[in-house]
C-alpha cells in the first residue's frame, strides 16, 4: 500500500517544484516524480541540501548521497531561515501520529505532555514547514487512532495542507477548510474509509477511485527501492 | 587557542558535572566518539543541547548523563524511536530527564543568536502550535512593521563538541559536506572541543567548507572514525545497519546495559 501512497503522492507534484522533502515515504514519492513526469523537481532536504538527485532512496535527511549530488549544501540555519522562512518552497511533506479534520498535525506525544504514554520524536521542522511552504502534503497511514477528533498536542498547524494520502485514499480540504474524501485507492469502500475515521468524514459527491500505478511507475519505483528504504 | 590534546585530556579539562553541553552534528560528522569519552568520564546532571538527538544522546541519556533534553527532533533517523530516551521520559529510568522542546527553526536561530551574541534569536514560527506554550520562546512585537514573531533565547552552551575531517598542526579546523550547525554551535559555547579525522601540514581549500580558525577553539583532538556509526564525507560512510541494530540494543534495559559495558566503557581510551 505505500506503493500507492507514493504514487498518488508524486502525481500532484507539478514539474520544476521545489519540493521541501523528508525521510521515507515522502522521499520516495518526491523521487518517483523526478524519475517519471517531474524530472525538474528540486528537492530539498533540510540537513541543507538543496537540489539533491539521490541515485538510492537515503535512510537519513543527511546522507552523503545527498550532498554530493545537490546544487548547494547550506548550513542549516540559513536553511531554515533564508529558504524555508523565505518562502522559496513550494511543497513541504509532512508525516504525523494523528491529524484532526482541519489538518493540524500531531507528532510530539500521545496523551498528556508532562506525562506521555508515548513519547514521539517531536516536530523538528514541522511547525515552520506548515506555515513557510505554499501547499503542504500529509502522508500517513489512515486508522481511528491516527485521525482523530481532537489531537492531544498541536504541533503543527493545518492552514495550508492541500492533500493528505492515506493507505486507504486521498483527502483534500473543501471551501471550509474541513478534509473530506476525494478518492479512494482501488478495492476500497468509502464505507471503509469512515470507519477509519474518528470524525463524521464527508465524502466528495464526485468521489473518484485512484488510478492503479502504472509499468513506468511500479518500474521507477522497483528502481528506487534500495538501501534500507522503508516499506 | 587551540591546543592538539588526547580526547580524554580535552573532555577532562571542558566537560563539567552540570554542564550545559551540544555535541552537534546533523546526521554527518556526528561526534561519537566525543559521548562515548563523556560517558566513560561519568559526568553527571548535563543538559545536552541538540537539534536532533539520535544514537549518541540515547547512549549518554541511558548512562545517566544528563537531567535535561533541549531539541527539536529525537529520534533514530529512518528506524524510529530512541527507547532510552522515551524510558528517561516515560519512566524515569535511570533517572528523569526534563525536556525544553524547540522546532529545528527555534533551535538554529538559538545557535545563531549565541553564536552573534545576542540574547535572542527571531523567528516567524511557534505561531498557533501547542509547542509555544510548552517551550521556552516569547512573542514579540517588530518595532518597525509591528508584526508578532517569536523571540527563542540564544544558546549559550558551557561546552559545545563537534567533529569534522580535518585540522592543522596549529588547530584551524576544516570541515566540508553537510555542516549543519557547527560553526554556530563551537561559536556560541564558552569552550568547545572538535576531534578530527586527520591532522594535515596544510588545509586544502574545499568548495563549500566551513574553517574554523584555531583560536574558537580550546582542544582538538585526532581520533579517527570518531563519528562513526555517523558518517564523515570523504573518510567512510555512514553504517545504516548499525542505526537499524541500535534500535534492538537499545529496547532494553539490560542488552543496552551490556552493550555499553562491552562497547563504550571496556574501550581503552582513544588517541
Amino acid at each position: 500500500m505505500s506503493e500507492l501512497m507514493a504514487v498518488s503522492a508524486a502525481r500532484r507534484l507539478q514539474d520544476g517544484e521545489v519540493c521541501f522533502v523528508g525521510i521515507g515515504l515522502p522521499s520516495l514519492a518526491a523521487n518517483l516524480a523526478r524519475a517519471t513526469h517531474a524530472p525538474n523537481c528540486v528537492l530539498i532536504y533540510e540537513s541543507g541540501t538543496i537540489g539533491a538527485k539521490p541515485t538510492e532512496l537515503p535512510l537519513s535527511i543527511g546522507d552523503g548521497e545527498l550532498a554530493v549530488t545537490a546544487d548547494a549544501v547550506v548550513s542549516v540555519p540559513e536553511m531554515f531561515a533564508y529558504w524555508l522562512q523565505g518562502e522559496r518552497i513550494d511543497i513541504g511533506f509532512l508525516g504525523a501520529a494523528q491529524i484532526d479534520r482541519h489538518g493540524n498535525l500531531n507528532s510530539t506525544v500521545i496523551g498528556d505532555y508532562d506525562h506521555p504514554k508515548v513519547r514521539l520524536p517531536g516536530g523538528g521542522g514541522a511547525p515552520e514547514i506548515a506555515t513557510s511552504v505554499r501547499d503542504v502534503f500529509v502522508m500517513l497511514k489512515q486508522s481511528r487512532r491516527s485521525f482523530v477528533e481532537r489531537l492531544d498536542f498541536k504541533t503543527s498547524v493545518g492552514e495550508r495542507v492541500r492533500v493528505v494520502v492515506t493507505d486507504l485514499g486521498v483527502l483534500e480540504p473543501d471551501g471550509d477548510g474541513e478534509l473530506r474524501l476525494t478518492h479512494v485507492h482501488p478495492g476500497v469502500e468509502p464505507e471503509e474509509v469512515r470507519a477509519a475515521t474518528a470524525w463524521d468524514l464527508s465524502i466528495a459527491e464526485d468521489l473518484a477511485v485512484t488510478e492503479a500505478p502504472s509499468e513506468a511507475e511500479l518500474g521507477a519505483l522497483r528502481s528506487l527501492r534500495t538501501k534500507g528504504a522503508p516499506g | 587557542m587551540a591546543e592538539l590534546v588526547p580526547l580524554r585530556t580535552a573532555i577532562e579539562q571542558l566537560v563539567r558535572d552540570g554542564d550545559v553541553v551540544a555535541l552537534e552534528g546533523f546526521t554527518h560528522l556526528i561526534p561519537h566518539a566525543a559521548g562515548h569519552e563523556v560517558i566513560r568520564q561519568r559526568r553527571r546532571d548535563l543538559t545536552l543541547v541538540r537539534m536532533t538527538p539520535d544514537v549518541v544522546y540515547d547512549q549518554l541519556v541511558g548512562m545517566g548523563c544528563a537531567r535535561k533534553l533541549v531539541f527539536s527532533w529525537g529520534g533514530n533517523p529512518g528506524v524510529g524511536s530512541l527507547h532510552r530516551v522515551r524510558d528517561a521520559v516515560e519512566h524515569d529510568w535511570p533517572r528523569p530527564l526534563e525536556l525544553e522542546e524547540h522546532s529545528h527553526a527555534g533551535m538554529a536561530a538559538a545557535y545563531a543568536a549565541g553564536a552573534a551574541n545576542l540574547p535572542f534569536g527571531v523567528v516567524r514560527g511557534y505561531r498557533d502550535t501547542d509547542l509555544a506554550s510548552q517551550t521556552n520562546v516569547e512573542r514579540i512585537t517588530c518595532p518597525f512593521t509591528g508584526e508578532q514573531l517569536a523571540a527563542v533565547p540564544a544558546h549559550r552552551p558551557d561546552a559545545g563538541i563537534v567533529h569534522a575531517q580535518q585540522a592543522d598542526r596549529r588547530g584551524n579546523v576544516q570541515l566540508w559536506g553537510i555542516t549543519g550547525v557547527q560553526k554556530e554551535v563551537v561559536l556560541a559555547s564558552k569552550r568547545s572541543i572538535v576531534t578530527v579525522e586527520e591532522v594535515v601540514d596544510e588545509l586544502e581549500p574545499r568548495p563549500g567548507a566551513v574553517v574554523l580558525p584555531h583560536w574558537v577553539i580550546d582542544a582538538v583532538s585526532h581520533v579517527p572514525g570518531g563519528a562513526h556509526p555517523s558518517y564523515a564525507l570523504g573518510y567512510y560512510d555512514r553504517d545504516n545497519e548499525f542505526y537499524v541494530r541500535w534500535a534492538e540494543i537499545s529496547r532494553e534495559r539490560d542488552i543496552f546495559a551490556q552493550w555499553m559495558e562491552e562497547n563504550v566503557l571496556r574501550e581503552s581510551v582513544l588517541a
